[in-house]
């Protein structure tokens, strides 16, 4: 049950072979025996998810349920859930509760889908392990030694493991298509705007994107179709006349253009990781894919763009939590100051100090045009040569990551090199492009993920790519051993 | 050797408009503490902000006004600073491009002109309120201000006495009452007046400045700056120097100290907002605010002396709001003419009685329309001046319109001769000794006969024919 489609699974419910409710108790018993292990959870939530449930079986009773009607799936813990606890895997957050939902969670509820619970994730959606969450890391359904990636490693781990059908996601840096790498799973970072970031808890606004986590781009499809579109409550919300993304899934790849960019093939990329790259290439241009070279000149701009630009909107962003409001305020405050330091001090994490105190530092008077100034200028360098490699290719294609999952606590004591595994996913999101990761093989046991990026609101090209990729291969459907 | 004063005014206008600059929720004041503050207000966890369109309308409104540069690209920014009363940890606001650029408006001072330049004005959002009386020892917050929609308007330093500076801050509170923008009522905080002030010897580079906060009336901005020109002069005569810092004016102590607790150096770390696009606004904007732009003051002021032909003192009162000047037209249209005594009446009686009980315009109970058809039957002989007054007072009590008064109070001016001369005969054989003395010479004596008159009539002969009859009779 586990491993069908969602297609399989809207069958399923239709033909009234299983009811919402079944299918509901049936993942929630799957969370409930094998999540101890991973910890892809933060919180689970049985009677919200069965009331939805029971609500969805009526709605297929009665004739009027939508395709994902009645199939349940998780949120990541940033997206809030009026009345369900957002923590954002912080002790900030630990006593949040938002009255209102995030446009990605109304619009999924408005499809009925039972909600199972809110996934881990790096804390703040700060980190490429999971290991930062204040709820503890989330371990890789592969091997339990290894992180999922992150931030969305909850999400990823429990897609991969078969906890839910499907889950939410947001990539701030690679935070999707790193862990779907790392899982084996399929993630798309759609185009900046596509997807409403209200709701959304904010890490770097600027680059900040939610989008779906699933078995296959099928799937992804399916549930980007419910997830994009326009929403008045976000101003970078982009209003445009969206396609349905399941439409092209089938088309031919004959002709198509693929850009392997020559900076992704270099120095850094793990051996086994760019054979299994090269294999699923090759597998592209078996269904009509030719290949052309391109270049990314100012590839190497990027990840110290991006750690001077998105700790500076985190700084900002994150100021927010004073302890006035809501959120942890320390025990028995002396004065304000007091107050505040230790509120903050208590409620952050490591990463998310650091982070804060590498943006501020990048804002203050004096250091601002050195340090953000010079990288709002790398950033749109970066973004001219996506823009230029795209007038020789429809998409470009490489690896997500550099290596495979590490090994949990294995780099974190040297975030600087944590930092760097994120070399070919930031480049995206400081271009605002949609980016993909299709699974692609296994290196040392763990797996591999394709990564595709193509021009603006190329979603439906990207998921076109990615399943019919899928439809030759199998590395999709592999699952790992748990229990 | 003389010093030569610098002034320049940050006045903080709080747009009228009906809901926030960023969020929905309502701007109306005195509501119970934090019932005005949505999500955004608030600033929850994933809320974002929306610019209110009413908001950027009201920045162009103002800035057409002052013939400024509309920025057709403008970026807003965030200020950050912690506080309890600031929900995000940073203000957004405007830095580096504010969609009103430079401008400026015309004062007035002892019948000089002089053109003060506006630097820029730009929108922000206010904080809310801390509130610390009644809370044993802590702090209140109260957010319904928060996000409430700011034009900041920020002056060259080009004012050079006290007056000068009044004199620019009345006619930018005039102004932004005139476009609608701001109520500007400066008790609720509506209309705030920061001034940046620094004296020199004539011909120097500017000396050091201090910026005076907490200023809520025009005449408090006069003491604080007198206050402060004078501390000013006092150091430096004595060969000290001004420290560069923010002082708060005391009323009660009518004096200016130092607010030393934020003096720690701030670094606002100001960027741009990436939550929100910059603010473009295009020709087609800007030609749908200006249909909007109503008379502005200089123009109407020139046009009631031209059109009615007052005296500039008088065409000055009159447009000293729009409201007023509406109501003064319409007092004259009612009339049908007689502009002068329909400006008399507004200023003298008029603005008399609601100065005496403290009362808006708005408040008046006696509308223009009814003041007009009192002031018509002065002009039609029906009543006199001096009855109208009693007819305004009693039309003030609420006890009707005009005529309606005149007529169940039976005030209707005596115009028959033969009524009148009748009186006169009357008073003339009741007061035989008068009679004898006027007609010796004592001329004095004439006002006694019209007073007597006048007193059997109960003032309701019309003077005019009871002088000429008098005259007629006594003088024979």
């Amino acid at each position: 049950m586990h491993t069908l489609s969602l297609r399989e699974l809207s069958d399923k419910l239709h033909r009234r072979e299983i009811s919402s409710v079944e299918l509901t108790q049936y993942f929630l018993g799957r969370i409930e025996k094998l999540d101890p292990e991973l910890n892809s959870f933060i919180t689970v939530t049985p009677d919200v998810a069965l009331e939805m449930a029971k609500m969805a079986d009526a709605a297929i009773a009665e004739g009027s349920a939508g395709s994902l009607t009645g199939i349940p799936i998780a949120h990541k813990d940033l997206f809030t859930t009026d009345g369900i606890r957002t923590s954002c895997a912080s002790r900030m957050l630990d006593n949040f509760i938002a009255p209102y939902d995030a446009h990605v969670v109304e619009k999924l509820k408005q499809a009925g889908m039972p909600i199972l619970g809110k996934t881990n994730m790096d804390e703040f959606a700060m980190g490429s392990s999971s290991e930062t969450s204040y709820y503890g890391p989330v371990r890789n359904p592969w091997d339990r030694d290894a992180v999922p990636g992150g931030s969305s490693g909850g999400s990823a781990a429990a897609v991969a493991a078969g906890l839910t059908p499907a889950a939410t996601g947001s990539d701030t840096g690679g935070s999707i298509r790193q862990p779907a790498s790392f899982c084996g799973i399929t993630g798309i970072k759609p185009t900046y705007g596509l997807v409403s970031r209200y709701g959304m808890i904010a890490y770097a606004s600027s680059f900040d994107q939610g989008g779906p986590m699933a078995r296959s781009a099928e799937d992804a499809a399916w549930l980007l179709n419910a997830m994009a579109g326009f929403d008045k409550r976000d101003s970078t919300s982009l209003e445009r006349e969206l396609p349905d993304y399941t439409v092209h899934l089938n088309d031919s790849l004959e002709g198509l253009r693929i850009g392997l960019p020559k900076e992704y093939f270099s120095e850094g990329l793990d051996d086994e990781v760019a054979q299994v790259i090269e294999a699923a290439i090759t597998e592209l241009e078996k269904l009509g894919a030719t290949v052309v070279e391109v270049s990314l000149p100012n590839k190497d701009l990027a990840v110290p763009a991006y750690y001077v630009l998105a700790p500076a909107e985190a700084s900002s962003n994150l100021a927010r939590y004073d302890g006035v409001r809501y959120g942890h305020r320390c025990e028995d405050p002396k004065d304000l100051k007091d107050m505040y330091t230790r509120s903050r001090a208590e409620g952050f994490g490591d990463e998310v100090k650091r982070r804060i105190m590498i943006g501020a530092y990048a804002l203050s008077a004096g250091y601002y045009d050195a340090y953000y100034l010079k990288a709002q200028q790398l950033r749109r360098m970066v973004r001219d040569d996506f823009v230029r490699a795209f007038e020789q290719c429809d998409v470009i294609a490489g690896p997500v990551a550099p290596t495979v999952a590490w090994n949990l606590g294995e780099k974190s004591d040297d975030p600087v090199s944590m930092y760097l595994a994120d070399l070919y996913t930031i480049p995206v999101n400081l271009a605002g492009l949609p980016g993909m990761s299709v699974p692609a093989g296994f290196a040392k046991g763990r797996p591999v993920g394709l990564h595709l990026v193509g021009p603006y609101f190329s979603e439906a090209k990207l998921l076109n790519i990615g399943h019919q990729f899928q439809q030759h291969t199998d590395w999709h459907t592999r699952t790992p051993e748990l229990g | 050797m003389n010093w030569e004063i610098v002034i320049g005014l940050e006045i903080h206008a709080q747009l009228a408009t009906k809901s926030k600059i960023f969020s929905g929720a309502s701007t109306a004041f005195g509501a119970l503490p934090n019932t005005q503050a949505s999500a955004v207000d608030i600033a929850l966890p994933g809320t974002l902000p929306v610019l209110n369109k009413a908001a950027v309308d009201m920045a162009i409104k103002f800035g057409l006004a002052i013939d400024a540069e509309i920025t057709r690209r403008s970026v807003f920014a965030r200020k950050h600073y912690f506080y309890p009363d600031l929900p995000k940890g940073y203000q957004i606001s405007q830095y580096e491009l504010p969609v009103i650029g430079k401008g400026q408006v015309e004062i007035e001072v002892d019948g000089d002109t002089k053109t003060i330049g506006v630097t820029r004005a730009h929108l922000e959002e206010d904080a809310g309120k801390s509130l610390h009386e009644d809370f044993a020892g802590m702090t209140g917050i109260d957010l319904n201000r928060a996000g409430t929609p700011l034009l900041e308007i920020v002056s060259e330093p080009d004012m050079r006495s006290v007056a000068e500076a009044i004199a620019y801050a009345k006619k930018i509170h005039e102004l932004v009452q005139y476009l609608e923008i701001c109520d500007g009522n400066m008790q609720e905080g509506s209309f705030r007046v920061d001034a940046n002030v620094s004296i020199r010897r004539p011909g120097e580079p500017l000396g050091t400045r201090t910026e005076l906060k907490n200023i809520n009336s025009f005449k408090f901005l006069e003491k604080a700056l007198q206050y402060e020109i004078e501390r000013h002069m006092d150091i430096l005569e004595s060969g000290g120097s001004i420290v560069q810092e923010t002082r708060l004016y005391d009323s009660v102590k009518d004096e200016t100290r130092s607010m030393r607790e934020k003096e720690e150096a701030n670094d606002y770390r100001y960027f741009p907002d990436p939550d929100l696009l910059p603010l473009v606004i295009t020709d087609e904007m800007i030609a749908e605010v200006a249909e909007t732009l109503p008379e502005l003051p200089d123009a109407k002021r020139k046009r009631f002396m031209e059109q009615y032909g007052l005296p500039s003192y008088d065409a000055g009162v009159l447009t000293g709001s729009r409201a007023l000047a509406d109501y003064y037209e319409e007092v004259v249209a009612t009339v049908g003419g007689e502009s002068k005594l329909c400006a008399n009446w507004v200023m003298v009686e008029l603005l008399g009685a609601l100065n005496k009980e403290n009362l808006l315009l708005s408040e008046s109970p006696i509308t223009a329309a009814m003041l007009g058809e009192l002031l018509a039957r002065i002009v039609d002989n029906t009543i006199s001046g001096k009855i109208a007054k009693e007819v305004f007072e009693a039309m003030w009590a609420g006890e009707g319109r005009a005529d309606e008064i005149i007529e169940a109070k039976g005030l209707k001016q005596i115009t028959d001769t033969g009524a009148i001369e009748a009186i006169i005969d009357e008073v003339i054989a009741n007061n035989p000794a008068q009679v004898e003395q006027y007609r010796s010479g004592k001329d004095k004596l004439f006002g006694f006969f019209v007073g007597q008159v006048m007193k059997a009539t109960q003032g309701k002969a019309n003077p005019k024919q009871v002088n000429e009859l008098l005259r007629k009779k006594l003088d024979g």
